[in-house]
C-alpha cells in the first residue's frame, strides 16, 4: 500500500534483507528500505536501533553480511565510500567527517581533488568553486583558508553539506543534519532539502526528531533493536502512531487490519 | 597594537612559528659566536654545520609525514646503519669483483642497491603498521633491534673501507662540493625560480579573483628569499680551500695547481638536502598523496568516509621514509669515508627532535617540511656549538633534551593560544 504514488516508476534505491552483525549481535537483521526519486524518506528509531548503522552499509562505510542493493533496479556492489560515490550517493554523516586541520576547500573536494595539467592539486580552483557554492549555501561564509576546526558549528556543517551537493548526489544521506544546529541554520537546512528534492533526488534522512521528520519527509521508516517496525507515508499517521512504533514496536497498520 | 601585528602577518603570509625558530637560531648563533670568540660564525664552520645538518635534516622531512599522519618511527637510525652496511658491502666488495675497482657506474649502483632496500624495508614495516594494525611504536622498535643487529651481521663487526671514490663526494668535504662559480649559478637560478614562482602564483590568485596582499609585502618576501640564497651562496664561496686539498684535487685531475685562492662553494649533501627538501613540499602541498597525509593526520575516519585508502597510505608513507633513510645514509657514510658498527646510532631521536622542534604535531595533522629543517638545524647548532665551546658530551645530551621538552611546551601553548 505505501507505493501507491509511485506506481511504476524503479526506485532509486532499494536495500533488500539487509543483515549486518557485529560481533554476534545483529546491528541490522534483514531490512529492507526503499527511495524514489524526488523523495525524502526518514528512517527513525532510537539510538541503537541500527539506523545509521544501515545507512552506513549505503555509504560504503560498513560492508553488509547479506542482503542486496539495487540502484536504479540494478544490482549494486558498494564495498567501499569510493563504490558508493560512483554510484553519485553522497552523505552528510553526523560526526560531519572534517578532517579538522584542513580548509574548506580541501576537505571539500578531499579524495576528489581538482588537479592542473601538471598533476598537482590546483588550490586555487578548488578555492574558487568552494567559494561559488557558498555563496549559495551560506553566503555568510567567509573564512576559506583558515582549517575548519576555527569555524562555528553551522560553518562546519555548511561545508559537510556543500561537499554532498557539489558533487551532483542523486541520493543523498543526511544523518541528524540539524542536531547542532540553531534556529536560523535549521532552517537553511529544510529550505535545501526542499530545493533538493525539487531538482529529483532522492533523500534518507536519519532523524529521532518526530517534528523533523513530519515537517520533511514524505515517507518514514522506523527501526527497533536491528530490525524494521514499518513503512508508513507520513500523511497517513500521527505523531502518536510514529512514536508507538518506535517506543513499542508496534505498526500502525498492523492494528487496523487486526 | 595586536591588530596591525596579525594584519601585518597576514600581509606577509607567514606564521609565528616559523619567526621564533629562526629567530631561536638567530640567538643561538650569536651567543655561542661571542663566547667562542668569533670562531662559530665564520665561513668554515658555516659550511661544515650545513654538512652535518644534511643527514639528519633529510631523514626529518620523511619524518614529518610519518608523525603527521599518527605514527612514529624509531627505527631509522639502525636503517641508516644497516643501510650503510649494505651499500659498504656493495661498493667494496661485490660490485669491484664484478666490473672491477673504481668503475664509474660502482656510485650510482650502490645507491640503487640501497635505495631498493630501503624502500622495501620501509614498506614492509609500513605494512605492518597500516594492514596487520600492530602499533608503529612497536613495530619501529622491532625494527630498531633487528636492523641494528642486521647491519653487524653483514659484516660480522667488521668497519667496511676504504668507499668508492665517486661516492665518496656526496658526503661533502673538500672535493665534494659544487666549487665557487656553479655555486654562484645554482644560487642565481634558485633565486629566479623561487621569483617567478612568487608572481605566478600571484597572477593565478588574482585571475581567480581572490584577494592578494600588497606587491611591497611580497615584494619584500621575495627580496628575503633571494638575500638568503645568495647570502648562503656567499658564505659557502668564502670558504677557502687549503693549499694542500688544492694541490690533491689538482693533481688527480692533471690540472696545473692555480696561484689563486679556490673556495669550497656549496657541498653536494646540502645540494641533495635542498632537491629532496624542494620535491618533499611539493609533495606535501601539491599532490594528493600529500593532501591524504593530512588529512589522514587530521581526521582518519573522514580520511576514510572520503574514498582515502588510509592503509595503502601508511605503507607509502613508510617507504617514503625507507627511502629518505637511504640517502641520508649516503651522506653519512660518505662523509665518514667508512661504514663502521655505529653508523646512524641515536639518529633516529635526533630525527624526531628536529621534526618535533619543527612544529610536527605528534598529534597528528600538522608538520612542515621547511618546519623539520630548520628544526634539524637549530639541533645540529645547539651541539656543535657546545662541543666547540667545550660542554662535556654528558651535558651536551642534557642540554639537549631539555631543549626538546621546553621546544614541545612553547609549540603546545603557541597553539593553544592560537586556537590551532
Amino acid at each position: 500500500m505505501e507505493n501507491q504514488k509511485h506506481n511504476g516508476q524503479t526506485p532509486l534505491v532499494e536495500m533488500k534483507d539487509i543483515q549486518i552483525s557485529f560481533g554476534g549481535i545483529k546491528a541490522v537483521d534483514k531490512v529492507s528500505v526503499d527511495l524514489y526519486p524526488g523523495e525524502v524518506v526518514g528512517l527513525l528509531g532510537h539510538n541503537g536501533a541500527g539506523k545509521s548503522t544501515l545507512i552506513k552499509v549505503l555509504s560504503g562505510a560498513y560492508q553488509k553480511d547479506g542482503g542486496e542493493i539495487y540502484i536504479n533496479g540494478e544490482k549494486a556492489t558498494i564495498n567501499n565510500p569510493r563504490d558508493a560515490r560512483s554510484y553519485n550517493i553522497e552523505t552528510i554523516y553526523q560526526t560531519l567527517a572534517l578532517a579538522d586541520n584542513l580548509d574548506a576547500s580541501s576537505n571539500l573536494f578531499l579524495g576528489r581533488e581538482l588537479m592542473t595539467s601538471m598533476g598537482m592539486v590546483d588550490d586555487d580552483s578548488m578555492e574558487a568553486e568552494t567559494r561559488k557554492i557558498m555563496n549559495r549555501l551560506n553566503p555568510n561564509f567567509e573564512k576559506f583558508t583558515a582549517p575548519v576546526s576555527a569555524l562555528s558549528g553551522g560553518q562546519r556543517q555548511s561545508v559537510a553539506i556543500a561537499r554532498a551537493v557539489y558533487f551532483n548526489a542523486k541520493i543523498l544521506i543526511m544523518d541528524e543534519p540539524t542536531a547542532a544546529l540553531g534556529p536560523h541554520e535549521t532552517q537553511m537546512v529544510s529550505d535545501l532539502i526542499e530545493k533538493l528534492k525539487a531538482d529529483g533526488i532522492g533523500i534518507f534522512l536519519i532523524s529521532h526528531d518526530i517534528h523533523d521528520v513530519m515537517k520533511l519527509c514524505d515517507r518514514a521508516s522506523v527501526m527497533k533493536n536491528g530490525q524494521l517496525v514499518g513503512s508508513v507515508n507520513v500523511d497517513d499517521v500521527t505523531d502518536d502512531d510514529l512514536l508507538s512504533m518506535i517506543i513499542l514496536g508496534k505498526n500502525p497498520s498492523e492494528n487496523k487490519s487486526a | 597594537m595586536e591588530n596591525r601585528i596579525t594584519r601585518l602577518a597576514s600581509n606577509f603570509k607567514i606564521d609565528f612559528r616559523i619567526l621564533g625558530m629562526i629567530g631561536a637560531l638567530i640567538i643561538l648563533w650569536v651567543v655561542f659566536n661571542s663566547v667562542t670568540g668569533g670562531r662559530f660564525l665564520t665561513p668554515r664552520n658555516l659550511f661544515n654545520l650545513s654538512v652535518q645538518t644534511a643527514s639528519v635534516a633529510v631523514m626529518a622531512t620523511g619524518m614529518v609525514f610519518i608523525i603527521v599522519t599518527r605514527h612514529i618511527d624509531l627505527s631509522v637510525g639502525s636503517l641508516l646503519g644497516m643501510l650503510g652496511m649494505i651499500m659498504g658491502t656493495t661498493q667494496t666488495h661485490i660490485l669491484p669483483d664484478l666490473l672491477g675497482i673504481g668503475h664509474p657506474a660502482i656510485w650510482i649502483l650502490t645507491i640503487s642497491v640501497g635505495l631498493v632496500c630501503g624502500i622495501a624495508i620501509g614498506a614492509l614495516q609500513g605494512w605492518a603498521v597500516g594492514y596487520l594494525t600492530i602499533p608503529a611504536f612497536i613495530v619501529t622498535l622491532g625494527g630498531f633491534m633487528v636492523f641494528r643487529g642486521s647491519a653487524w651481521w653483514i659484516t660480522h663487526g667488521q668497519t667496511v673501507a676504504p668507499l668508492d671514490s665517486t661516492f665518496k663526494l656526496l658526503g661533502g668535504g673538500a672535493e665534494g662540493t659544487l666549487g665557487s662559480t656553479l655555486s654562484w649559478i645554482v644560487g642565481i637560478t634558485a633565486s629566479l625560480i623561487a621569483v617567478i614562482i612568487m608572481l605566478i602564483s600571484r597572477r593565478k590568485k588574482s585571475a581567480h579573483g581572490f584577494k592578494v596582499p600588497p606587491f611591497w609585502a611580497e615584494g619584500i618576501l621575495a627580496g628575503c628569499a633571494v638575500f638568503l640564497i645568495m647570502g648562503f651562496v656567499w658564505i659557502m664561496n668564502s670558504y677557502q680551500l687549503p693549499k694542500g686539498a688544492v694541490k690533491r684535487i689538482y693533481e688527480v685531475k692533471d690540472l696545473p695547481i692555480p696561484d689563486h685562492a679556490i673556495y669550497h662553494g656549496i657541498a653536494i649533501p646540502v645540494v641533495i638536502l635542498l632537491l629532496v627538501a624542494i620535491i618533499m613540499t611539493v609533495v606535501s602541498k601539491r599532490t594528493r598523496f600529500g593532501r591524504y597525509i593530512y588529512a589522514t593526520g587530521g581526521n582518519p575516519e573522514a580520511a576514510e568516509l572520503s574514498g582515502i585508502n588510509t592503509r595503502l597510505l601508511t605503507v607509502k608513507v613508510f617507504a617514503l621514509m625507507g627511502g629518505l633513510t637511504a640517502i641520508a645514509a649516503v651522506i653519512a657514510s660518505a662523509r665518514l669515508g667508512s661504514v663502521g658498527n655505529d653508523l646512524g646510532t641515536l639518529d633516529e631521536l635526533r630525527v624526531i627532535a628536529a621534526a618535533v622542534i619543527g612544529g610536527t604535531a605528534l598529534a597528528g595533522g600538522a608538520g612542515t617540511i621547511y618546519g623539520a629543517i630548520l628544526g634539524a638545524l637549530i639541533m645540529q647548532s645547539l651541539q656543535s656549538g657546545m662541543a666547540m665551546v667545550g660542554v662535556d658530551a654528558p651535558l651536551q645530551s642534557i642540554v639537549v633534551g631539555l631543549v626538546l621538552v621546553l621546544a614541545v611546551f612553547l609549540d603546545i601553548t603557541y597553539r593553544r593560544k592560537t586556537g590551532q
